[in-house]
């Protein structure tokens, strides 16, 4: 055991960088509290007799002289009931019980448990007795949380042996002993809590293949940029391209059970809206307040840099304990290069070498340990289970420059690369994400779920839209030039469908309270009608009809509009629109007798 | 706590002095720099159990090795905030230097401030009018925005941040419990200038406190300018319930003093030699704006800034930017044009717009006119650069058409004079009159029933 009355002193402080001497027998990695506010602080490197210390708060007025004390435990995060519909900084500190003991501004040195120990919840106990043996992993109570989410109960990761004192089924506080394991090296007691340090990725029992699609009811996503549950995906561009509301619309309508919301080093009125936003937002799969599912972790751009170094962290470990739980849990982080910039901060204050715009060398290593902690894993423990945890990233490069180092990092370790164009944001086409710039390597992962359980033929119809995209991409290279008159009637057609497309499909408003989330069988029904009148209309035009003709006021107006115009629960009124199109055409086939054949 | 005073420099480098040996110093406490005639202020910036950096706000000029005296406050750059501070001046660092007598009742605040709590915070609903059309309608204006202007030399932003202080106004809510905070960097003395003529002009002098680091006072006293301004809006916002428009302005010089500092402490540079912070420290002056539950007063932030060479991927637009709650971007070539005020509504943007316009805040339609407008706009940019290559005749009917929005659009819309007060529904009402010269299949953006409802088609082009 380490002693805890070990004392440092202070020697040098520099920002939230702090230096003490003293330190032999402190942990590299150990929480400690630095000076007369004890501030909260963290070791991150160890040099003889002296310590370097990250401060997660404000360091003013700080001294050198006073005391460094140790707290035997390495960063670490409270895992147990409560967590969720909390919203904390980026250390776990949770923000209104802040508010409760501080006021509406944030003051410094306050200590506050992460979750409620004295909260009482209705635990149902398992089947294990005294004398059974358990695993660590191995679930032995459950708690409902709240009407979304089940809280399992689990024996912590490293903790094996002959389980005793096994209590009842009955109401229990969060501190409360459910039980005794005797290991090879003594008891543990199983609280309702367990803790585990932020820097050490939880273990898994294996980790397997993405298979099934993470839905995000975001069309341009879905269809054609999927993410897999267990996927890890980057959202890159400038500012004012829209990071933050598909951000938002993620964790709004994506179909996990478990929604982790890092803010991190952003603004504090963003956060304020999701506060306010999701306890009214209802989850379209269970009826329930979205709040009900998220965790949110605000460390804003004015909190400290380190806490904001640390909230990624804090984040995803959280989402690990749901994950081992067997839940498919998404993490979205805005934004990773906050958080880079923090490494740099503290890296500057080291006086380290820095590599490429001050960032430290280890930044691509840091990012990609980061998004390794992502994953589809069957979890430890007695049964299989099969959790997920997948991680979203925002990416703000400077300038919108896509080669600067964040970026580049990024890009090695995520498979999903969901581009914000400047040009679509200033149009206000939203989402702006670029359809031909980004990417899923999902995409092949997850035809065969698709094709299962949405449409066959989804695949072949993003195929074509895709195409229909490229191609129109090209023209309008040469619309640039000469203007669209010049085109004849094929390709004139081409972009116009391609201008359906983009409007009537890609283009989708966050704030609609129809379009904002589309689920994929709308989206099938959507790509359905659209791909029907482009066979039809290009059948007439490549007989030579004008394009004018199947370009109907109309009938644009109805391909347009139907997104906001057909409810998702009201998906068979695509019968009347493919109805009224049949109508439109066969018209114009008997004016202009050619023939249909089947 | 009794104040410790030494005598004697280590070191003199730059806006940095060093002291040997101090004892019971603390990070970031004020320090008093003494010579025979003078008395500086000055902060600790880094400090170790062998030597305290100290940076001398008024500079290091003059000062000797041996004979400077140096006094440790015990406490951080604190300002004193009373209401007596309305229609008052000051310098960059609180001191009234309008000949007035010094403020004596108040409280003395920590100018750093402290961060707001998340879960503290109220989400900005409330549509501010500002009477011009281009802001009100495509990037409007809400009560605790931080809403930068991003300018560049010879543009008329200070003039538009006066008309925006002098029409600013609240839809039916009482005037008067308002305050403005302006805050100088750097700025030349007949801007300053102006910018006090005009407050007087409209009688809103007497509701603000100018706080004025001109272009020739020391450059390191600006870092503590708008650290002072704000620590007084906080205080005017929320313990006296006045709702607080801050102009801070120019943010440029505020980021060069950053940097001379950054250097002179020998930092590694990210970015065109700023430090590697600088996003952490810009976020702590723009996220002092907004609104705090159960409180009533607010901060709303304008601060303008110019752009080196009008490029927005500086360092400075870039990073405030990101962090700020949209932009309004000024355009040389409407300038040039005679345009005023000489907004590129295409790169502007008020991220708090979606929820403060629509039903209930503006009028239903606002929200789709203004997509409209933008979406038309843009489609314009296109066409104009089409029509420069294979000339207007070659053009279609529906692209000329759009020529003639954009001409319009520019010349009507964003076109208005500097005393012109145009009122939300006029400006809607005039948004929709322009949109007559596009054809009706091409609005996209807004519904049938709102082209029912206020679509009037122009025949004649």
């Amino acid at each position: 055991m380490i002693a805890l009355d070990r004392k440092g002193i202070l020697y040098s402080i520099n920002g939230p960088v702090v230096k003490a001497k003293n330190m032999t027998g402190f942990m590299m990695h150990e929480m400690v509290f630095v000076g007369e506010m004890k501030l909260t602080g963290e070791i991150i490197s160890l040099e003889g007799d002296s310590a370097t210390i990250q401060v997660y708060e404000e360091t003013t007025n700080l001294k050198p002289g006073e005391e460094v004390l140790g707290t035997g435990n390495l960063l670490s995060v409270t895992l147990g009931p409560g967590l969720i519909g909390s919203v904390f900084d980026g250390i776990q500190r949770p923000l209104d019980v802040l508010k409760a003991a501080s006021g509406d501004f944030m003051k410094r040195g306050v200590f506050a448990d992460p979750i409620d120990l004295k909260k009482s919840w209705n635990v149902q106990m398992g089947k294990i007795k005294d004398g059974d043996k358990v695993v660590g992993g191995q679930v032995i109570a459950t708690v409902k949380e709240t009407e979304s989410v089940i809280h399992k109960i689990m024996i912590p990761p490293n903790v094996s042996g002959i389980a005793k004192n096994v209590k009842s089924s009955g109401k229990y506080t969060v501190d409360t002993v459910l039980m005794t394991v005797q290991t090879e090296n003594g008891e543990e007691e199983i609280k309702l809590y367990q803790r585990w340090p932020v820097r050490i990725p939880r273990p898994y029992s294996e980790r397997l293949a993405p298979r099934e699609p993470l839905v995000t009811g975001i069309r341009v996503i879905d269809t054609l940029f999927p993410i897999s549950k267990g996927g890890t995906a980057a959202i890159p561009g400038g500012f004012g391209t829209g990071k933050t509301v598909v951000q938002h619309q993620l964790a709004k309508w994506s179909d996990a059970d478990v929604i982790i919301y890092i803010g991190c080093g952003e603004r504090g009125n963003e956060m304020t809206e999701v506060l306010e936003e999701f306890p009214q937002l209802i989850d379209p799969r269970n009826g329930r307040p979205l709040m009900e599912r998220t965790i949110l972790i605000a460390n804003t751009s004015n909190m400290p840099v380190s806490a904001r170094e640390a909230s990624i962290y804090t984040g995803i470990t959280m989402a690990e304990y749901f994950r081992d739980m067997g839940y498919n849990v998404a993490l979205m982080a805005d934004s990773t290069s906050r958080w880079a910039e923090a490494l740099r901060e503290i890296s500057g204050r080291l006086e380290e070498m820095p590599a490429e715009e001050g960032f430290p060398p280890y930044l691509a290593s840091r990012i990609g340990e980061f998004y390794e902690r992502a994953g589809r894993v069957k979890t430890i423990g007695d049964e299989e289970r099969i959790g997920s945890v997948s991680v979203i990233g925002a990416v703000s490069p400077p300038g919108g420059d896509f080669s600067e180092p964040v970026t580049t990092g990024t890009k090695r370790f995520i498979r999903c690369f969901w581009e914000l164009d400047r040009q679509l944001a200033n149009a206000r086409h939203h989402p702006s994400i670029n359809w031909l710039d980004s990417y899923s390597e999902y995409a092949v992962e997850l035809k065969e779920w698709i094709s299962k359980n949405v449409d066959p033929d989804f695949y072949k119809m993003r195929d074509r839209i895709m195409q229909i995209l490229t191609e129109d991409d090209n023209l309008q290279q040469i619309i640039k030039l000469v203007g669209e008159d010049v085109l004849p009637d094929n390709q004139k057609l081409t972009v116009r469908i391609a201008n359906i497309i983009k409007v009537g499909y890609l283009q989708q408003d966050a704030f609609s309270d129809v379009d904002s989330n589309c689920p994929l069988k709308k989206q099938d029904a959507m790509l359905k009608t659209i791909l029907h009148y482009a066979d039809r209309s290009s059948k007439l035009v490549s007989k030579g009809v004008a394009v004018s003709e199947v370009l109907d006021e109309d009938i644009v107006n109805t391909l347009m509009r139907m997104k906001e115009n057909v409810k998702s629960d009201h998906l068979d009124e695509f019968k009347k629109i493919e109805e009224k199109l049949d109508a439109f055409f066969d018209q114009l086939d008997k004016k202009y007798q050619v023939t249909t054949e089947a | 706590m009794p104040s410790k005073e030494y005598v004697g420099l280590s070191q003199i480098n730059g806006p940095l002095v060093f002291v040997e040996n101090p004892k019971g110093v603390g990070y970031n406490e004020v320090v008093e720099i003494i010579t025979e005639n003078q008395r500086r202020l000055g902060q600790v910036v880094q400090i170790s159990d062998k030597v305290a950096m100290i940076q001398v706000f008024e500079g290091t000029s003059g000062l000797t090795v041996d004979k400077t005296r140096v006094k440790f406050l015990g406490r951080p750059l604190m300002v004193k905030v009373s209401d007596e501070m309305l229609g008052r001046e000051f310098n960059g660092i609180g001191e009234p230097i309008d000949k007035g007598p010094d403020i004596l009742n108040g409280e003395s605040r920590d100018i750093n401030g402290s961060p707001i709590n998340p879960a503290s915070r109220m989400y900005p609903r409330n549509f501010i009018q500002t009477g011009i059309s281009a802001i009100d309608a495509l990037m409007t204006l809400i009560r605790g925005q931080k809403l930068p202007i991003f300018s560049g030399n010879g543009l008329p932003h200070n003039r538009i941040a006066v008309q925006i202080t002098k029409q600013a106004k609240l839809k039916g809510e009482e005037a008067g419990n308002f305050a403005i905070v302006f805050a100088a960097m750097g700025i030349k003395h007949d801007e300053a200038n102006f910018i006090r003529e005009s407050l007087e002009q409209s009688g809103a002098i007497k509701n603000t406190i100018m706080f004025l680091n001109l272009a020739d006072d020391p450059a390191i006293e600006r870092i503590a300018t708008p650290r002072v301004a704000l620590t007084a809006a906080e205080y005017l916002a929320f313990d006296k319930n006045l709702h607080v428009l801050v102009l801070l302005t120019d943010m440029t010089n505020y980021c060069e003093a950053l940097r001379e500092l950054a250097t002179a402490r020998g930092e590694v540079p990210s970015r065109k030699g700023y430090p590697g912070y600088l996003y952490s420290d810009l976020a702590s002056i723009y996220e002092r704006a907004g609104m705090i539950k159960d409180k009533n007063g607010s901060i709303t932030q304008i601060p303008i800034l110019s752009m080196p060479n009008d490029d927005i991927t500086h360092p400075i637009p870039d990073l405030t930017g990101y962090i700020t709650e949209g932009q309004i971007v000024l355009n040389r070539d409407l300038n040039r044009k005679g345009i005023y005020p000489p907004i590129g509504v295409l790169q502007s943007l008020s991220r708090l717009m979606k929820d403060g316009i629509g039903k209930g805040y503006t009028r239903d339609d606002h929200p789709h006119v203004s997509s409209q407008l933008f979406a038309s706009y843009s489609k314009v940019q296109e066409v104009k650069a089409l029509a420069s290559i294979i000339g207007e005749e070659e053009l279609t009917d529906s692209d000329r058409r759009y020529l003639r929005f954009g001409e319009a659009f520019e010349n009507e819309f964003i076109n208005q004079g500097e005393d012109e007060d145009r009122s939300i529904e006029e400006t809607l009402d005039l948004g929709w009159k322009l949109l007559g010269y596009l054809p009706k299949i091409e609005l996209t953006r807004v519904s049938e029933k709102e082209i029912a409802d206020h679509y009037k088609e122009i025949k004649e082009i």
